[in-house]
């Protein structure tokens, strides 16, 4: 790939010096450095915007709505329309719970034993069956959607909840799989694992007591990515359940779905709906980003 | 000490229930889908027998008002515009964010904020900000521009017939440049240190560190967010759902399918599914094959 070419264009031989100089700049360097935070500066506002507008307008009152523009602040805040929106999503919001965790939990585990297998353990026709496996990874869902809610008609399962576990389990099995088989590939010496063999360590040995401790980087990244997609997932949901025993997607697409919604009751349900996938961002986003850097994420 | 030879018999033991759900729950059912897009199978009756492929043709010339045609053509300038858009704005992010910044967790942690909302709580909000309206009921993207003066690019947004599809890609912009950045950032994490140093002792400036040592390194990763947001492209399904409710002008195939289902036409939503499939196969498959070979050569 790319790598050779540039390897042998770019002077590689000469002795890499740590904190050599810097290149040399096109423009004077306060220039350069103001017009990199003044460039950051404003893109956090215009990422920023609509959450604002979804804090603003959850605080009007619905005479407001409409006569008063959409940016300015409220003229009475109220906390009416998250009573509101909290009497319709309040009840899926605990079940979406009992959806994200397990699912979080369980497909990483199963996604760590496979990476790990797949990268340090492989079997004869390793290659063509994680090629299948990432494959799984694409696939639009609508191309499993039909037959699947036969299925589950015809295993007699109810839908709700549990069968939502189920299915986001399996379909996460490709990328918790793919980003513990990187992982592992970047960290773990071959090396290591022949040592731990010949120390008499079986398989399932060496991957509790030498790889799961390592592994902490990799299961950030698949526990973020898990919670956060089974917790907004809207497809599954609408042919797997429904308002009375779904997620929160459900319910919010209920409560704002409608010809002319009530605004303010559906921007707070949006909050309400985004709080624990938010919360989970700003609280592990460092170690999210720093995961796919470790090299876990492949590039 | 006695050296035991690593037998694979336990690696394939320990995989063998994922491999299990997977055949039967990805590839038993996909087989399923096709299987029923060839059959007649409409309304809750079983199936009245194979009829070919006429599912598929019947897509492209007896589709009514040539809806099929349309969703992908929709489906064609959604993707063009939110892969653009994404790997673009990735692209500057990446840039700004490569080098140790001041408070980089923080620019790092707001520009993934988005893609931590799902589809269907930022489609309620965009379709407020792209409503259309005058003066204080206008929506709040209008208000901004008749604000500054540019009254000239105020619009419908989503309900407009020629740049609707467009604008319908600007929420999906939002929602994923984030993740495309993080992309770009390990992208460039991943570039060896002794490269850039030895540019630069070189004398090369920045332009050239970018253009001929940087980027040409980075060109897998690029590879990787195109197949990636054009994968995404493909299964944009809450997001039009939810901001347009799905509407004729800004229908795309995914949705196309689901309205499909509701009236109760299975075999046609599968044929449907199968065609969407094989476009996403035949980007992803070679794809694949790619990443395998080129992983083997290094």
């Amino acid at each position: 790939m790319s790598t050779e070419t540039v390897a042998a264009t770019a002077p590689a031989a000469t002795a890499p010096r740590r904190g050599g100089p810097a290149p040399r700049q096109g423009l004077p360097r306060p220039v350069a450095r103001t017009i990199r935070y003044g460039l950051l500066v404003l893109f956090v506002l215009i990422v920023l915007m609509p959450l604002y507008v979804l804090v603003v307008t959850s605080f009007k009152s619905g005479r407001e709505i409409g006569v008063n523009g959409q940016w300015n602040l409220p003229e009475t805040w109220t906390f009416a329309s998250w009573a509101k929106a909290w009497t319709a999503l309040g009840p899926s919001f605990g079940r979406t719970f009992q959806l994200a965790i397990p699912v979080a939990l369980i497909s990483s585990l199963i996604g760590a034993a496979n990476g790990f297998v797949l990268s340090r353990w492989r079997f004869p026709g390793a290659d063509v069956v994680f090629t299948l496996i990432l494959f799984g990874m694409f696939i639009p869902y609508q191309a499993v959607m039909i037959p699947l809610r036969d299925v589950v008609s015809w295993l007699g399962v109810a839908p709700g909840i549990p069968t939502l576990v189920f299915v986001h389990t399996v379909y996460g099995i490709p990328i918790c799989t793919l980003i513990f088989r990187n992982y592992y590939a970047t960290i773990i010496p071959e090396e290591l694992i022949e040592a731990a063999q010949m120390d008499g360590a079986g398989l399932l040995r060496t991957f509790r007591s030498l790889i799961l401790p390592v592994s902490i980087p990799g299961f950030v990244v698949t526990v973020i990515w898990q919670f956060t997609s089974s917790w907004n997932d809207y497809l599954f949901a609408i042919f797997l359940s429904n308002t009375r025993n779904g997620p929160i997607t459900i319910a919010l697409n209920a409560l704002a779905g409608a010809q002319s919604p009530d605004y303010a009751a559906a921007m707070a349900g949006a909050l309400i709906t985004s709080l624990p996938t938010l919360l989970v961002y700003v609280l592990l986003g460092r170690w999210f980003i720093g995961g796919m850097m470790a090299g876990s994420v492949k590039s | 000490m006695r050296h035991r030879r690593r037998t694979w018999i336990p690696g394939l033991l320990l995989i063998s229930p994922s491999l299990i759900l997977l055949a039967v729950f990805v590839y038993g059912l996909i087989g399923w889908t096709v299987n029923l897009s060839l059959q007649d199978r409409h309304n809750a009756r079983p199936a009245k027998g194979y009829v070919g492929l006429d599912n598929y043709t019947k897509l492209f010339t007896s589709d009514i008002n040539d809806r099929f045609t349309h969703s992908l053509k929709n489906l064609v300038v959604f993707t063009l515009v939110f892969m653009a858009g994404t790997i673009v704005l990735g692209l500057i992010w990446a840039l700004l964010l490569e080098r140790r910044a001041k408070a980089e967790g923080f620019w790092r942690t707001v520009y993934l904020f988005p893609m931590a909302v799902s589809f269907v709580a930022s489609g309620v909000v965009w379709r407020w900000l792209m409503n259309t309206g005058q003066g204080d009921s206008a929506g709040g993207i209008n208000a901004i521009f008749h604000g500054l003066g540019l009254g000239f690019l105020e619009s419908p947004w989503w309900t407009d017939p020629d740049w609707g599809m467009a604008a319908m890609a600007v929420p999906a912009i939002w929602q994923l440049s984030g993740y495309v950045m993080a992309l770009f950032l390990a992208g460039f994490r991943g570039i060896p240190e002794e490269l850039r140093e030895a540019a630069v002792v070189d004398g090369a400036t920045t332009f050239q560190l970018y253009r001929q040592v940087l980027f040409p390194q980075l060109t897998p990763t690029i590879l990787s967010a195109l197949i990636i947001t054009g994968h995404m492209s493909m299964k944009m399904f809450d997001l039009i759902m939810s901001v347009s409710g799905a509407q004729w002008l800004t229908e795309v195939p995914a949705v196309y399918v689901w309205q499909t289902l509701l009236t109760r036409d299975y075999a046609k939503a599968a044929a449907i599914s199968v065609f969407l499939l094989l476009i996403v196969a035949v980007v992803v498959v070679p794809y694949l094959i790619h990443v395998n070979r080129s992983e083997k050569r290094s």
